[in-house]
C-alpha cells in the first residue's frame, strides 16, 4: 500500500551496515564512549572537581593516568566525565532540533502558502550566518553557560532538518494515497504521522546522526571561547581553553581533551556516512 | 546578465534586511531588562536609563527599528556600550587582520586541496588514494581549536621554528605604519623585509589551522569530480590522440571538473568566517572573531549586532562572485539564463 516508503527496519540495511568498515569503527567508537560515560563513577581513578594545588601540572604517572592540570585536578576523570557531558549535549540538541525542525518543516511544506514563506525565510536566514556565529549571538541573548550553550546549538541546527522535511512533505503531499487518505477524512496530523513521516526518515536518520557530532563539537567550541559551560566543569572543550596556558608545562592536559573530541566526533561521522551508504537504495 | 545581478542584489538587499531584523531583535529577546543585563548589576539608575535611551528602549518596537533602519542606511552601525566607539569603526579596524589569515587559509587549502583531490583520483585505488582520504576524513572530524594548539605545541614549543601568537614581533611592529591594515603589504610598503618575513612566519600557523578542514573538503570533492570527468568520452578521445596522461588531466579534465568544487569553496567561506573566530582565539590573532568573541562575552549587544551584520553580508556577496564565476569554468552555464 504504502509504496514508496524506505522501510528502515528492513534486514538488508542492517546487513549492509555490518558489512561498511567505517559503521563498525563509528559505532565501536561511539559504544565506547557511551559505556565509559555509564561507569563514570567506576572507571575515574580521582574526583574530577577536587583541586590538589600540591599536585598541580604533572606528568603522566600512575597515580595520575594523564596527569593532572594548573589547578591540580586529575585529566583523565575529568575526560571520563566529560564523556558524560559531549554525550548529553549532542543527544539534547539532537531532539531539539530535530523534533523543532521536523515540526516546522512539516507545517511549511503541508500547508504551504504565507507560513511556508514565512517559516523558510527565517530558516535560510539562520543558514546564511556560520553555525558558531549564530550561536554566539543566542548566548549573547540568553547569558553564557552550558545549558544555555545546548540551546543555542540545538538552535542552529534546526534550518536543516526543516529543509529535508519541507522537500519530502512537497513530494509526498500530491500522491494519490494521500488525496486518499484526505478523501476518507484523516486528520492532518495523522497524514502527516502515517503517510510523510516515514518517507523521509531515512535523510532524517543520516542527518541526525552526523548532527549529533556537528552539535558536540560547536559545543566545545563554545566553551573553548569561554562561551559556553562555567569554569571548572569538566568539559571538554571548556578543559583545552583552562589549560592553554600551560600548555607548555603540561602538555597532556591540552591534548587528552582534544583527541577526546576528535574521536567522538570521528565516531558519529563515520556512522553517519556509513548509514547514508545503506540507507540509499542506489548503492548495492 | 544585467537583470540577473539587478535581481540578485535585491535579493541580498532582502536577506539583508532579514538578517538586521534578527539581529535587531535580539536586544528584546534578551530574558529580563536588557538595560540591566547590559550595564551589569552594580549599574546606578541613571547609568540604566541613559542605556535604555541609548537603546531607544522606551519607545514603541516599530519605532525602534525604524531608527535601527535608517542608522543603516547611513552605514551607522551604532556605538559599542563597551568602548562607546563607532562599531563600524571598531569593524574596520579589525577586518583586515581577518581577512589576512581567512584569505592565507582559503589559498592555502584550495591549493593543497584541489591538490590532493587530483593525486587522489589519479592513482584511484592506490595507496595515495587512501592516504588522503583517510587524512582528510579525519581533517573534517578535528575540533580546529585543538589542531591550533598542537601545531603551536609542535612548531613553536618543541621544534621553536614558528611563533605560537599575534600577528608580528612587537619590536618590529613599532616601525610598520598601519596604511592597509594588511601586515604583508604594509612590511611591504615600508619596505621592511624583516618585518615581512616575520608577519609571514606568524600568518603560517593560523592559515594552517583553519584552512585545514576546507582543505579536507576540496580535496574529496575534486577527487569524485575528476573522476566522474575522467570517465567521460572526449578524455578517451584526447588520449587516442596521444597526449600524455597529466597533458589529459590538466588542460582538459581539471577545468571541467571545478564546477562543483567551486560551489564547495564558496560555501567554504562561511566556514572560514566561523572557523576564523576560534583561531584568533587560539593565536591571540587581533582580528573580527578576537573582538567578536569579547563582545560575546561583555554582553555587547551593538556591536555583536554589527559584526553579525557585517559577516553575513560578505557571506552573501562572497556566494555571488562564486555564482558569476561558474560562467568562466563552465561556458554552457549562463548565469541570469531562464531558458537553461
Amino acid at each position: 500500500m504504502n509504496d514508496t516508503s524506505i522501510s528502515t527496519g528492513q534486514p538488508n540495511v542492517l546487513r549492509k551496515l555490518l558489512r561498511h568498515r567505517s559503521a563498525t569503527i563509528g559505532a565501536s567508537i561511539i559504544l565506547f564512549f557511551v559505556i565509559v560515560a555509564i561507569f563514570a563513577p567506576l572507571i575515574k581513578t580521582h574526583d574530577p572537581m577536587q583541586a590538589e594545588i600540591a599536585d598541580r601540572l604533572q606528568g603522566w604517572s600512575a597515580e595520575h593516568y594523564l596527569g593532572t592540570d594548573g589547578t591540580g585536578r586529575d585529566v583523565f576523570s575529568r575526560i571520563v566525565y566529560g564523556s558524560r557531558i559531549s554525550l548529553k549535549v549532542g543527544l539534547i540538541a539532537i531532539t531539539f532540533s530535530l523534533g523543532l525542525g521536523t515540526l516546522f518543516g512539516a507545517v511549511a511544506g503541508y500547508y504551504g502558502g504565507w507560513l511556508d514563506n514565512v517559516i523558510m525565510r527565517v530558516m535560510d536566514m539562520m543558514l546564511a550566518m556560520p553555525s558558531i556565529l549564530l550561536a554566539m549571538v543566542i548566548v549573547t541573548i540568553l547569558g553564557q553557560s552550558l545549558t544555555n550553550a545546548i540551546i543555542a546549538v540545538s538552535i542552529v541546527y534546526i534550518p536543516q532538518y526543516a529543509r529535508i522535511l519541507r522537500a519530502s512533505v512537497l513530494k509526498v503531499r500530491e500522491l494519490d494515497y494521500v488525496t486518499a487518505a484526505k478523501v476518507i477524512g484523516a486528520s492532518d496530523i495523522r497524514i502527516l504521522l502515517t503517510t510523510v513521516l516515514p518517507n523521509c526518515l531515512a535523510p532524517l536518520i543520516v542527518q541526525a546522526t552526523l548532527g549529533i557530532g556537528a552539535a558536540i563539537l560547536d559545543a566545545a567550541g563554545l566553551s573553548f571561547l569561554g562561551l559556553g559551560a562555567e569554569v571548572g566543569v569538566p568539559e571538554w572543550g571548556a578543559m583545552l581553553n583552562e589549560n592553554t596556558k600551560y600548555i607548555r608545562k603540561a602538555p597532556l592536559a591540552v591534548t587528552a581533551p582534544g583527541v577526546a573530541i576528535f574521536l567522538i566526533v570521528l565516531g558519529f561521522n563515520l556512522l553517519g556516512d556509513a548509514l547514508r551508504d545503506a540507507l540509499d537504495p542506489q548503492i548495492d | 546578465m544585467l537583470s540577473y545581478l539587478v535581481q540578485r542584489f535585491l535579493s541580498i538587499g532582502l536577506s539583508l534586511l532579514g538578517v538586521s531584523l534578527l539581529v535587531f531583535l535580539m536586544v528584546h529577546l534578551i530574558p529580563g531588562d536588557a538595560a540591566l543585563t547590559i550595564a551589569g548589576e552594580r549599574a546606578t539608575e541613571e547609568v540604566l536609563t541613559q542605556l535604555r535611551e541609548d537603546m531607544g528602549l522606551d519607545k514603541p518596537l516599530y519605532h525602534q527599528y525604524a531608527k535601527y533602519l535608517w542608522g543603516l542606511a547611513r552605514l551607522d552601525l551604532g556605538h559599542s556600550f563597551k568602548t562607546k566607539q563607532p562599531v563600524l569603526e571598531e569593524i574596520k579596524r579589525y577586518f583586515p587582520a581577518t581577512a589576512e589569515l581567512t584569505l592565507a587559509a582559503m589559498a592555502f587549502s584550495i591549493f593543497f586541496g584541489i591538490a590532493a583531490g587530483i593525486i587522489a583520483a589519479v592513482y584511484r585505488g592506490k595507496f595515495w588514494d587512501y592516504f588522503s582520504m583517510s587524512t582528510s576524513l579525519a581533517g573534517i572530524s578535528m575540533p580546529i581549536f585543538w589542531l591550533g594548539l598542537m601545531l603551536i605545541l609542535l612548531f613553536s614549543y618543541y621544534l621553536k621554528i614558528l611563533p605560537a601568537t599575534g600577528r608580528l614581533d612587537t619590536v618590529l611592529s613599532l616601525d610598520i605604519e598601519s596604511r592597509t591594515g594588511f601586515y604583508l603589504i604594509d612590511t611591504l610598503l615600508a619596505r621592511n623585509f624583516t618585518a615581512f618575513k616575520d608577519a609571514i612566519e606568524h600568518l603560517i600557523l593560523p592559515a594552517i589551522t583553519l584552512g585545514t578542514i576546507p582543505l579536507a573538503i576540496i580535496a574529496r570533492m575534486t577527487r569524485s569530480s575528476l573522476l566522474e570527468v575522467l570517465n567521460q568520452p572526449y578524455i578517451t578521445t584526447a588520449y587516442a590522440k596521444g597526449l600524455s596522461k597529466w597533458r589529459v588531466i590538466i588542460k582538459h579534465a581539471l577545468k571541467n571538473s571545478m564546477v562543483p568544487v567551486l560551489t564547495i569553496i564558496g560555501l567554504e567561506f562561511g566556514y572560514l568566517m566561523g572557523g576564523a573566530i576560534l583561531t584568533e582565539h587560539i593565536f591571540s590573532w587581533p582580528g573580527l572573531g578576537s573582538w567578536l568573541r569579547d563582545a560575546v562575552e561583555a554582553r555587547d549587544v551593538r556591536a555583536v549586532q554589527g559584526g553579525v551584520l557585517f559577516v553575513s553580508a560578505l557571506f552573501m556577496f562572497v556566494n555571488l562572485i562564486v555564482d558569476l564565476l561558474y560562467a568562466y569554468f563552465d561556458p554552457r552555464i549562463r548565469v541570469g539564463d531562464e531558458t537553461k
